[in-house]
C-alpha cells in the first residue's frame, strides 16, 4: 500500500508524542478504538480558559492512524475548545490524502478530540457539548 | 536506498539461476508441444517433461507416473479435493481437514459443503499443530477424505504426516496434504509417510510461478480422480492443457537441486532462524513465537510484538520485505484465521510478522533485520499507549474499550 508523504512525514515524525498529567484538573483525556480492531488512540488537552494550550497523543495503529491522531494534536493546539470541537475527519482525509480503506482512522481521530474535551468539560463540570 | 532484505520466503522465492538456466532453451530453440509425437520439437519437449517427472518424484519418493503436473498448488489442490469428492462421493459425504490450512483448501472446503459434502474443521492446539489422535476423533464411517497440510504457510508448524497417513491407511480413508511449504525444506517420503495425495508448487522451492503437479497414488491404493479441466486428455486423462513445459523444466530442476541441498540448506536456516529469534525474544519484553517451537520448517519465524500494530511495524521496517499475517489474507485487513485457530487473541495477532529466510538468505541480512526490527519496536512503542498502559499494571483485558464503529 502506498502512503501519501503526508502520512509517512506524520509516522516517521510524529508531532505531540506523550502524556499529560491526567491528574490535572485541566487536563482532558480521550481514548477511543480497541486492541482487537488494531487502532486505539489516546489524545489529551491542556486547557487555560477556552484555549488548548498543549496537545498530546499517543496511538497504537498503523501508520494512517499514528498520522490522523498526530495531525489532529497539531490543529488543535492552539484552538478554543469550540474551534476543536469543529474539526471533522474528512478534513483530516482530505489533508493526509487517506484512501477508502483508511478513513477510519480519521473518524477515530475526530472522535478522539471530542472525547478527550468530554472528559475535560466533565471534569471541569460543565455543560457537555457535542460529545461524540 | 538499497534494495529491501527480503524475509518473506514462504510468500514466493526467487527463481535460482541453475534453474533459469535450466528452462531458457524451452523458450528458445526447444520449444516444441510435449504432446506433439510426430516430430522432433515434440519429442525434446517430452524427453524433458520426462526428466523433470523423475526429478520430482524422486524428490518425494513418488513414481514419476505418479505426478501430474497443473499450473501450481491452489489448481492442484482443487483437483485434488473435488476430483477425490466427485469420484469417491457416492461411497460417504464426509471430508475432514482443519481451521488452519491454506484458504486454497478451506475455499475448496466451502465449495464442496454447497455441494452437499459434509466438512468437519479440526482445531489445531495453540502451536497450530494437529494430533494424529485429533483427526481420529473426527473420522466417520462416511468419511471419504482427509486434507492436513504438512506445513503451515503462516506460522510455519509441521503436522504429523506419518501417523496421520497411518491412521488414513487404517481406515481406509483417502490421505491429501498440501505439501506446498514443506517439500525441498522437510524431508517427504509419500509412500514411507502414508500420502495419497499431495501438492507442491515451484515458486516456493526456487522455482517459477505458474508451475506445480499434485503427486496421485498408483498403487495401495490406486487413486481416481474426476478431472476438473476436461480438453485432450493429457496427463493420464487428469488435467487436460498443454503442459507448461519450461514451467515443468524448472520445477523438475528445482526440485533437484532441493534434493542434494536439502540437508545442508535446512541446517543452516535453522541456525539464522535462531540467531534472529535470540536477538528478538531474547532483548525485548512482551514479544512471542507464534508456531511450535521445535516442529516447524526451518525457514519461518512469525512474532508478535505486543502493543505494535502490525501494518505500522511493516511500515518502520521499510528496507525489510515482510508479511503480516500471509500475503493471501493479509489485504483484508482481518486478523489471521490460523492465529485466531491457535487461540492467539486478535489484540496479539495484529501485532504479527512473518518472517521467511531462505537459500539466499545471509547472517549479515538477519543481522541487520533484527536490529531494524528493535529499534522500529522500540520506538513504536514509545508511541503505544497500550504499551504505557501495560508498563503501568493496567490489565488491558478489563479495560472497556469504545469502539462502535
Amino acid at each position: 500500500m502506498a502512503y501519501s508523504n503526508k502520512v509517512l512525514d506524520h509516522y516517521n515524525n510524529p508531532r505531540n508524542v506523550g502524556t499529560l498529567d491526567k491528574g490535572q484538573t485541566n487536563v482532558g483525556t480521550g481514548i477511543v478504538g480497541a486492541p482487537e480492531c488494531g487502532d486505539v488512540m489516546k489524545l489529551q488537552i491542556e486547557v487555560e480558559g477556552d484555549r488548548i494550550v498543549d496537545a498530546k497523543f499517543k496511538t497504537f495503529g498503523c501508520g494512517s492512524a499514528i498520522a490522523s491522531s498526530s495531525l489532529a494534536t497539531e490543529w488543535i493546539k492552539g484552538k478554543t475548545i469550540g474551534e476543536a470541537l469543529a474539526v471533522k475527519n474528512t478534513e483530516i482525509v482530505e489533508e493526509l490524502a487517506l484512501p477508502p480503506v483508511k478513513i477510519h482512522c480519521s473518524v477515530l481521530a475526530e472522535d478522539a478530540i471530542k472525547s478527550a474535551i468530554a472528559d475535560f468539560k466533565a471534569k471541569r463540570g460543565t455543560q457537555i457539548g457535542g460529545q461524540a | 536506498m538499497s534494495t529491501p532484505i527480503y524475509l518473506d520466503y514462504q510468500a514466493t522465492t526467487p527463481v535460482d539461476p541453475a534453474v533459469l538456466e535450466a528452462m531458457l532453451p524451452y523458450f528458445g530453440e526447444r520449444f516444441g508441444n510435449s504432446a506433439s509425437r510426430g516430430h522432433a520439437f515434440g519429442w525434446a519437449a517430452d524427453e524433458a517433461v520426462g526428466v523433470a517427472r523423475k526429478q520430482i518424484a524422486e524428490l518425494i519418493g513418488a513414481s514419476p507416473k505418479e505426478i501430474i503436473f497443473t499450473s501450481g498448488s491452489t489448481e492442484a489442490i482443487n483437483l485434488a479435493m473435488k476430483g477425490a469428492a466427485a469420484m469417491y462421493g457416492s461411497k460417504g459425504r464426509h471430508i475432514v481437514t482443519t481451521m488452519v490450512e491454506h484458504k486454497a483448501v478451506l475455499d475448496t472446503a466451502k465449495h464442496l459443503e454447497q455441494d452437499g459434502f459434509e466438512v468437519t474443521f479440526v482445531e489445531p492446539d495453540s502451536s497450530g499443530r494437529v494430533s494424529a489422535q485429533a483427526i481420529a476423533a473426527a473420522l466417520r464411517e462416511d468419511t471419504i477424505l482427509v486434507a492436513v497440510m504438512w506445513a503451515n504457510n503462516e506460522v510455519g508448524t509441521l503436522n504429523p504426516i506419518r501417523e496421520i497417513g497411518a491412521l488414513c491407511h487404517e481406515r481406509g480413508v483417502l490421505f491429501f496434504t498440501d505439501a506446498t511449504q514443506a517439500v525441498g525444506k522437510v524431508p517427504v517420503d509419500v509412500l514411507a509417510d502414508g500420502v495419497d495425495l499431495l501438492c507442491l508448487s515451484a515458486h516456493k522451492l526456487y522455482g517459477p510461478k505458474g508451475s506445480g503437479c499434485l503427486y496421485v497414488r498408483r498403487r495401495n491404493p490406486r487413486v481416481r480422480l474426476v478431472a476438473q479441466i476436461d480438453g485432450g486428455g493429457h496427463e493420464r486423462g487428469m488435467r487436460s492443457g498443454t503442459l507448461n513445459v519450461p514451467g515443468i523444466v524448472g520445477l523438475g530442476k528445482a526440485c533437484e537441486l532441493c534434493a542434494t541441498q536439502l540437508n545442508g540448506e535446512s541446517a543452516r536456516l535453522l541456525e539464522l532462524r535462531e540467531r534472529f529469534e535470540g536477538q528478538l525474544l531474547g532483548t525485548l519484553d512482551f514479544t512471542h513465537l507464534n508456531g511450535h517451537p521445535v516442529e516447524r520448517i526451518p525457514g519461518c519465524s512469525n512474532i508478535s510484538f505486543q502493543y505494535v500494530e502490525g501494518e505500522s511495524l511493516i511500515m518502520g521496517i521499510k528496507d525489510i520485505a515482510v508479511s503480516s499475517g500471509s500475503a493471501c489474507t493479509s489485504a483484508s485487513l482481518e486478523p489471521s484465521h490460523v492465529l485466531r485457530a491457535m487461540g492467539v487473541s486478535d489484540e496479539l495477532a495484529q501485532c504479527s510478522i512473518r518472517f521467511g529466510f531462505g537459500r539466499f538468505t545471509t547472517t549479515a541480512e538477519v543481522d541487520s533485520a533484527a536490529a531494524q526490527v528493535k529499534e522500529a519496536v522500540t520506538r513504536l512503542r514509545e508511541l503505544s499507549p497500550l504499551y504505557e498502559m501495560a508498563l503501568e499494571g493496567v490489565d488491558l483485558s478489563k479495560v472497556q474499550w469504545q469502539a462502535d464503529h
